[in-house]
């Protein structure tokens, strides 16, 4: 069957099984491998993107029901060559180590902060608490999405404060923009 | 990689869209709501339909609303919808303390409250919840629809009354004003399903309880419910004694299996004492006590 719909703001279509997932259409079907595929059970939110506008666990989703909607995947977070500040959070903050959990992780933190810009610890953690992160433990992971609550503009705000806090910044020093974006 | 078995798609555009296409199909044929217990049966071959029919287009089916002397809450809901529901917390707290343990976050954008009492999962939390409040779910068929208690709509494990052309189309919840409501469940870790749960109502007269529902899950209670605790309890005061003994006869009438989540008998003194807790908080708000 042929499937139409909106990823990352583009259409494509795509002759498809009816049988075929989500997580499998966008990875393998469009090449957008950031989105994750763990535990095919519904239970890791390794595979977590939206679905018109919110967080879904995309194994659980076929690509057909999804025809006609909007996705946004984890490629789709960066502007411009500009990170997210939910990305640059898990850089500051070593937010990950393999990686295999950051992409469903900064989709629904994107979400959380899209609803509620100022969460709670315990917000954040409600809002992770069907994703498996088996590296870093979560604390680095919540520290990261409160990074980026307390910096809505992401790097340029660091940049700010480092400037404002160490200046005058020898070359080099404090969080420079090479580090925020590498 | 888990790939469910092949089968056609059609998409339905509206209930007699969904109706005719069921009767179109015949018996193979099955309804997909969020998918979220479907799907994963799907993959592990459990479920085999040859047709699935996506009813994610029937919007008209989402809403909760009052109508009447009942809140209306359409089969399509979502259980993220559920759980934000100012009208149904205002009513019935039961149902927000039920919908934040229910799976996680990200599962609950998707399965639907049809779906949920649909699956008819023996340890379904929303089925223990409609039981206790005495809630009457909708069913249509292309002749019409019929209105059945929710103590009726199980017949057995993963069985309800719904046939082959027929769908789940609304949930009705009676307002029950001065009542007080309370879900208890212990679990395994955060977004599992459930080693056993409560949810109650309780309304006063006076001291007198008026009405009790009590509402259990994942313990094997017929219905999903305690009609011998209620009855004991109903009538009389509300004293914390006799909440304990309705909560040991409700107990008592459950016929729980030990399985991975724990042992029977451990099962069995969790329906007792979560149907304690959740009688008591039933109470106290029902009292007006902020609880
Ligand atoms: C990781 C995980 C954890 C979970 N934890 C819990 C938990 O703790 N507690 C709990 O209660 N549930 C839990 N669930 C189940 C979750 O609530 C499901 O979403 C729900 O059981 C099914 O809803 P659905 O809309 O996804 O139904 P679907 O999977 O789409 O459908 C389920 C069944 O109902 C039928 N059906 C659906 N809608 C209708 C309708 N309107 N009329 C007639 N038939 C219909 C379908 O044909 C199918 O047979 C969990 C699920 C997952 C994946
Ligand atoms: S791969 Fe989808 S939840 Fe694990
Ligand atoms: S960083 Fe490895 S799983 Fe989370």
């Amino acid at each position: 069957m042929q499937v139409t719909m909106t990823v990352n703001g583009a259409e494509v279509t795509r002759d498809v099984e009816p049988r075929l997932l989500l997580v499998h259409f966008v990875r393998d079907h469009l090449g957008l491998t950031g989105t994750h595929w763990g535990c095919d059970t519904s239970n890791c939110g390794a595979c977590v993107l939206w679905m018109d506008g919110e967080p879904v666990k995309s194994c659980t989703v076929l690509a057909a029901m999804a025809a006609g909607r909007s996705v946004r995947t984890v490629e789709d977070l960066a502007r411009d060559g500009e990170l997210d500040p939910v990305q640059q959070g898990f850089m500051q903050c070593h937010g990950l180590q393999c990686g295999f959990c950051t992409p469903g992780m900064l989709m629904t933190a994107r979400h959380l902060l899209d609803r509620d810009p100022d969460p709670s610890e315990a917000t954040i953690r409600e809002a992770i608490s069907g994703q498996l992160c088996r590296c870093t433990g979560y604390q680095n992971i919540v520290a990261a999405v409160r990074w980026a609550a307390e910096h809505p503009h992401g790097a340029a705000e660091v940049d700010d404060e480092a400037v404002t806090q160490s200046a005058p910044a020898a070359p080099g020093e404090g969080r420079s923009e090479t580090e925020v974006s590498a | 990689m888990q790939t469910p078995a092949p089968f056609e798609y059609e998409r339905a555009g509206s209930v007699d869209d969904a109706l005719a296409l069921l009767e179109r199909h015949g018996p193979e044929a099955r309804l997909i709501a969020g998918g979220h217990s479907l799907l994963p049966m799907m993959k592990l071959r459990l479920a085999r339909p040859e047709v699935l029919i996506d009813i994610n287009d029937l919007d008209d089916l989402a809403y909760i609303r009052l109508d009447g002397d009942a809140i209306a809450i359409g089969a399509m809901t979502r259980h993220a919808e559920l759980l934000d529901s100012p009208l149904l917390a205002e009513h019935h707290l039961v149902f927000r303390e039920a919908e934040r343990v229910i799976a996680d976050p990200v599962v609950r954008n998707r399965g639907t409250i049809g779906g949920s009492l649909c699956q008819a999962d023996p340890s379904e939390d929303l089925s223990a919840v409609v039981a206790a409040l005495g809630a009457e779910l909708v069913v249509r068929s292309r002749t019409g629809a019929r209105t059945v208690p929710a103590r009726a709509f199980h017949t057995g494990p993963y069985e309800t009354v719904v046939g082959d052309a027929e769908i789940l189309t609304e949930v009705r919840v009676p307002v029950r004003p001065g009542a007080g409501s309370a879900y208890e469940k212990v679990e395994r870790r955060a977004g599992d399903w459930a080693i056993a749960a409560a949810g109650t109502f309780v309304t006063l007269d006076g001291d007198t309880v008026a009405d009790v529902g009590i509402g259990l899950t994942a313990v094997g209670a017929p219905h999903f419910c305690a009609p011998e605790a209620e009855d004991a309890l109903r009538g009389g005061p509300a004293t914390e004694d006799r909440l304990a003994e309705a909560a040991r006869i409700a107990a008592e009438h459950t016929d729980p299996s030990g399985d991975q989540r724990g042992p029977a008998e451990y099962k069995r003194h969790l329906a007792r004492e979560l149907t304690l807790r959740a009688l008591r908080r039933s109470v106290a708000r029902a009292r007006g006590e902020g609880v």
